[in-house]
């Protein structure tokens, strides 16, 4: 059966593959990128250094491609293995954009970036090019599908329940498509990805720099990486706030508890810089606000209110008490399908159904719920503030801290001196694992701020499970954390030799520490 | 917009398509990862037969994924109940892959023997460890999986793993297994010379009897020795799915109903034993590319004798038998089936065609020449 113990592992294994899984998707999509500007640098002015360029940066790629591709099939494998209620319950919309981005995109990312490590002597150079582009559609567009699938478990739309399949089910394809949850998480996230790259190639082409080694190389390298990721920084963060109004709009839970608003202010609310979250007495203990902030970036308006947690749990707490109507009624459609009594009763009170569901978590017969159980169901509507809070304020302090890292590196391209601002090539060495950080609070934000749903109002968490024992479950995250420890540290050692080694390593005799006839290792 | 019936045969057969696709496609990979440590004797030989599949590993492995996110968006029934109730079988599966992507991608890229002969083993593992347990499931599909469902359609697993591991599972695995490896030492065939070439022939010709004889001692044993599943009532082809709607009894020999009722489907299993002799055959005669299609014709007429005969179950329960999942009652909703209908036909046909051009692009004989020469760009 299943227990609180079997759903915080199921949780946490989650949690633990997609973060882990999440360490290679961003340098992805913005690595095809890169590789394509330099590519058509090459193409367009014939220079052998651009393509030395492409093939070493893809070198570094590879190794990262590599883990993704076996961190990825893991991700396909969880919602059966472990969520197969999940599965089964929502299989019907969420199935979909996972086997179209298969068909889409993995088959066209996949299928070329054979032909992109290993065409370089059968194709031309246009054609290879466009080998390289492809990758770059197909990388990018398995991001939009993934985040199809995901911005409807945070904002499901285009669906409705069925209580003869016992299930959601489509109804408006067009609708999942363009959730504007889904469509601003997409430009957020693969935009996050192209400043992972361009803080890589930007920190790797630095320490050449400072090493004094390769500097024509370097330097290039440096310029592309300032100007893609000063443009990808600033798309981030305007992405960003755009993400803040969806929420608004459809997830004013998340929004208010990233902000530790426990009660509606007037309109237009102040944002709070930081604060002293006091979770247990639901208040602030003292704030930094910066009047008018929130309101804007949650309505685009000054007269508009945004519900503070206080006001929002009172809402819930009505939708649970029809939700147990609609949970009962469906309970006797399940038993007699003719029943028009409960027919009607289901129908008046379907669209609460999830709230009702949560009190399954208390008890198995929700039509016998005590007041008791209804509060503490109230209760975890909204998700615990205090991670939130500072997970999300430092992921916004690291973009900012990235599109200042690349405002100056852009600049000093610019003017050209940057091989003697010593303190900025130090300054990208020392931020390559900043964007990394950020991107996995974006994921916590994002995912731990959903609870207690797996899909928003509709399938609480705690029913998602498959009905596996504990023991399982621990067994295979052992079996997980183990594999990937192994593969972490195989991969990371290989990304250190060969970013140490730089463009020698595609054995050409141009580069540092090579001999003049371009030999052997 | 098409009949709801209709469209659920269309799933059956394009998950169908689609398994077919990955035992043609990954399966030459995997059976080319389960010959790399016999047929390569030392390292250049051994970067030869992993270049042969070096730049289509990653695309043809897309074939599992997708059939995998398919069965999910058509079947998600079949795919909750599966992928949890296999559970560990599952996770063998998946972490045995694993080793495929690190194992090709990382190889290379230090010189060290021990190094290498690890990742060899990875790749072996990751050829070997699928394919076996694709059959091993198939086989218990066949016998019936202990699982049912509660009122409101949650799964409930009742077996072992250990269990899954039976006589007629384990010979369906080697079914499975020795049909990808031959199809894998056809694909060596199209591409070595010399030495390797000579020991992927005898591996051909070894795995493709093999694949015969256990494929005929399977097909006698679901004759004589397991009872198939018959649907008596409820579960309209054309209703809404519910898969406790229904009422099923199991039968001796009613895996055979298919044939005796429609006639023309013992093409199918026809097409196994033709296939695979062609396959022996071509391999005698040094006809690496009728091998090859050979070889595919044997992987269809195998998995397509697997559907067929179940028809119109997917998986049988053998503990409720009422829970079994049926082509008509464990699929997605008519419009969710429609639109990944038109989805697949616009995008399977444009995936074939630069699949194609892909291997048109790397095509010709990978030797020892090359991989000396590629040092440092190659496998």
């Amino acid at each position: 059966m299943i227990s609180t113990e079997l759903v915080d592992i199921s949780r946490l294994q989650f949690a633990m593959v997609a973060l882990f899984h999440f360490l290679f998707v961003p340098l992805t999509l913005g690595m095809t990128f890169l590789l394509v500007i330099m590519e058509s640098t090459y193409v367009v002015t014939g220079k052998q250094v651009y393509k030395d360029m492409t093939q070493f940066w893809g070198k570094l790629f590879g190794i990262n491609f590599a883990l993704g591709v076996t961190t990825g099939i893991t991700m396909e494998f969880q919602f059966g293995t472990n969520w197969a209620y999940y599965s089964h319950y929502v299989g019907d919309i969420f199935g979909a954009p996972l086997a179209i981005e298969g068909l889409m995109a993995f088959f066209l990312e996949s299928t070329f970036i054979g032909l992109f490590f290993f065409g370089w002597e059968k194709l031309s150079k246009v054609k290879h090019l466009m080998v390289t582009m492809l990758v770059a559609l197909g990388s990018n567009l398995s991001a939009l599908w993934i985040l199809v699938a995901n911005g409807w478990m945070n904002n499901p739309v285009g669906s409705d329940f069925s209580y003869v399949t016992m299930r959601m089910e489509m109804t408006g394809f067009w609708d999942v498509i363009f959730n504007p949850q889904a469509q601003a998480k997409f430009v957020h996230t693969v935009s996050a990805g192209y400043v992972t790259a361009s803080v890589f190639v930007l920190g790797i082409s630095s320490w050449y720099l400072l090493k004094g080694r390769d500097i024509e190389f370097a330097k290039r390298s440096f310029r592309i990486a300032a100007a893609f990721g000063f443009a990808s920084a600033l798309s981030v963060i305007v992405l960003g706030d755009e993400s803040g109004y969806t929420v608004g709009a459809n997830q004013e839970t998340k929004m208010a508890a990233i902000e530790a608003m426990w009660h509606t202010e007037p309109a237009p609310a102040s944002f709070n810089l930081i604060a002293g979250v006091d979770e247990a007495h639901q208040k602030n203990d003292w704030a930094i606000e910066i009047p008018y902030v929130m309101g804007l970036i949650g309505t685009r308006s000054t007269t508009k209110t945004i519900p503070g947690i206080a006001e929002i749990k009172a809402r819930n707490l009505v939708r649970i008490q029809n939700g147990i109507h609609a949970v009962t009624a469906l309970a006797a459609l399940r038993a007699n399908p003719a029943d028009a009594v409960a027919r009607a009763e289901f129908d008046r009170y379907k669209a609460d159904l999830g709230f009702g569901l949560l009190l399954k978590k208390y008890t198995s017969d929700v039509s016998k719920a005590t007041p008791d159980m209804i509060r503490m169901a109230d209760d975890d509507t909204i998700p615990r503030v205090l991670p939130l809070f500072w997970t999300f304020r430092f992921m916004v302090a690291i973009g900012f801290g990235l599109l200042l890292l690349f405002v100056l590196a852009l600049y000093a391209s610019v003017k050209n001196d940057f091989v003697q601002k010593r303190w900025l090539l130090r300054w990208a060495v020392w931020f390559i694992p900043v964007p990394w950080m950020a991107a996995e609070m974006g994921w916590f934000v994002a995912e731990y701020g959903r609870q207690p749903w797996t899909i928003y109002g509709v399938l609480p968490t705690w029913l998602s499970t498959s009905t596996l024992t504990s023991a399982s479950v621990y067994a295979s995250l052992t079996g997980f954390l183990l594999l990937y420890a192994g593969l972490f540290v195989v991969e990371m050692y290989l990304m250190v030799k060969f970013a140490r080694q730089g463009p020698s390593s595609l054995y050409t005799g141009r580069y540092a520490g090579e001999t003049a006839q371009g030999a052997v290792a | 917009m098409l009949d709801y019936e209709v469209l659920k045969l269309i799933w059956w057969l394009f998950v169908g398509v689609l398994l077919l696709g990955f035992a043609i496609m990954d399966g030459h990979d995997m059976g080319v990862g389960t010959l790399l440590p016999f047929v390569g004797k030392n390292d250049n030989e051994r970067r030869v037969v992993i270049n042969t599949v070096g730049p289509h590993w990653d695309g043809n492995q897309v074939w599992f994924i997708t059939g995998g996110g398919a069965i999910f968006a058509a079947w998600p029934l079949v795919y909750a109940t599966a992928f949890s109730g296999f559970y560990w079988a599952m996770l063998a599966v998946l972490w045995s892959l694993f080793f495929r992507p690190v194992g090709f991608d990382y190889r290379s890229k230090i010189a060290s023997p021990l190094w290498r002969s690890t990742w060899d083993w990875g790749l072996f593992i990751g050829g070997a460890v699928p394919p076996l347990i694709f059959g091993v499931a198939f086989g218990n599909l066949l016998q019936g999986v202990p699982f049912h469902f509660d009122n409101d359609l949650r799964s409930y697993y009742t077996g072992s793993f250990w269990a899954l591991l039976n006589p007629f599972a384990l010979l369906a695995g080697l079914v499975s297994t020795t049909m990808i490896t031959a199809h894998g030492a056809n694909f060596l065939l199209i591409r070595t010379e010399g030495d390797v070439y000579r020991r992927a022939r005898t591996a051909s010709l070894l795995f493709g009897a093999l694949s015969l004889l256990t494929f005929a001692a399977a097909g006698v044993w679901v004759m004589h020795g397991i009872n198939g599943f018959v649907l008596t009532g409820g579960d309209l082809p054309g209703g809404l799915p519910n898969p406790m709607d229904k009422t099923v009894v199991t039968a001796p020999g009613a895996w055979l109903h298919n044939y005796s009722a429609y006639p023309l489907t013992l093409l199918v299993p026809a097409a196994a034993f033709a296939g695979g002799l062609v396959s022996v055959v071509a391999a005698l005669a040094n006809r690496p590319l009728t091998a090859f299609i050979g070889s595919s014709v044997n992987m269809l007429g195998i998995i397509g004798t697997a559907g067929v005969s179940m028809f119109p179950f997917i998986m049988p329960s053998s503990t409720d038998p009422r829970s079994s999942l049926t082509v008509w009652d464990s699929v997605s909703s008519q419009t969710t089936l429609g639109l990944m209908f038109w989805a697949t036909l616009i995008f399977l046909p444009l995936v074939i065609f630069y699949t194609s051009w892909a291997y048109k692009v790397m095509s010709g004989k990978v030797t020892l020449d090359y991989v000396k020469g590629h040092d440092h760009s190659a496998y």
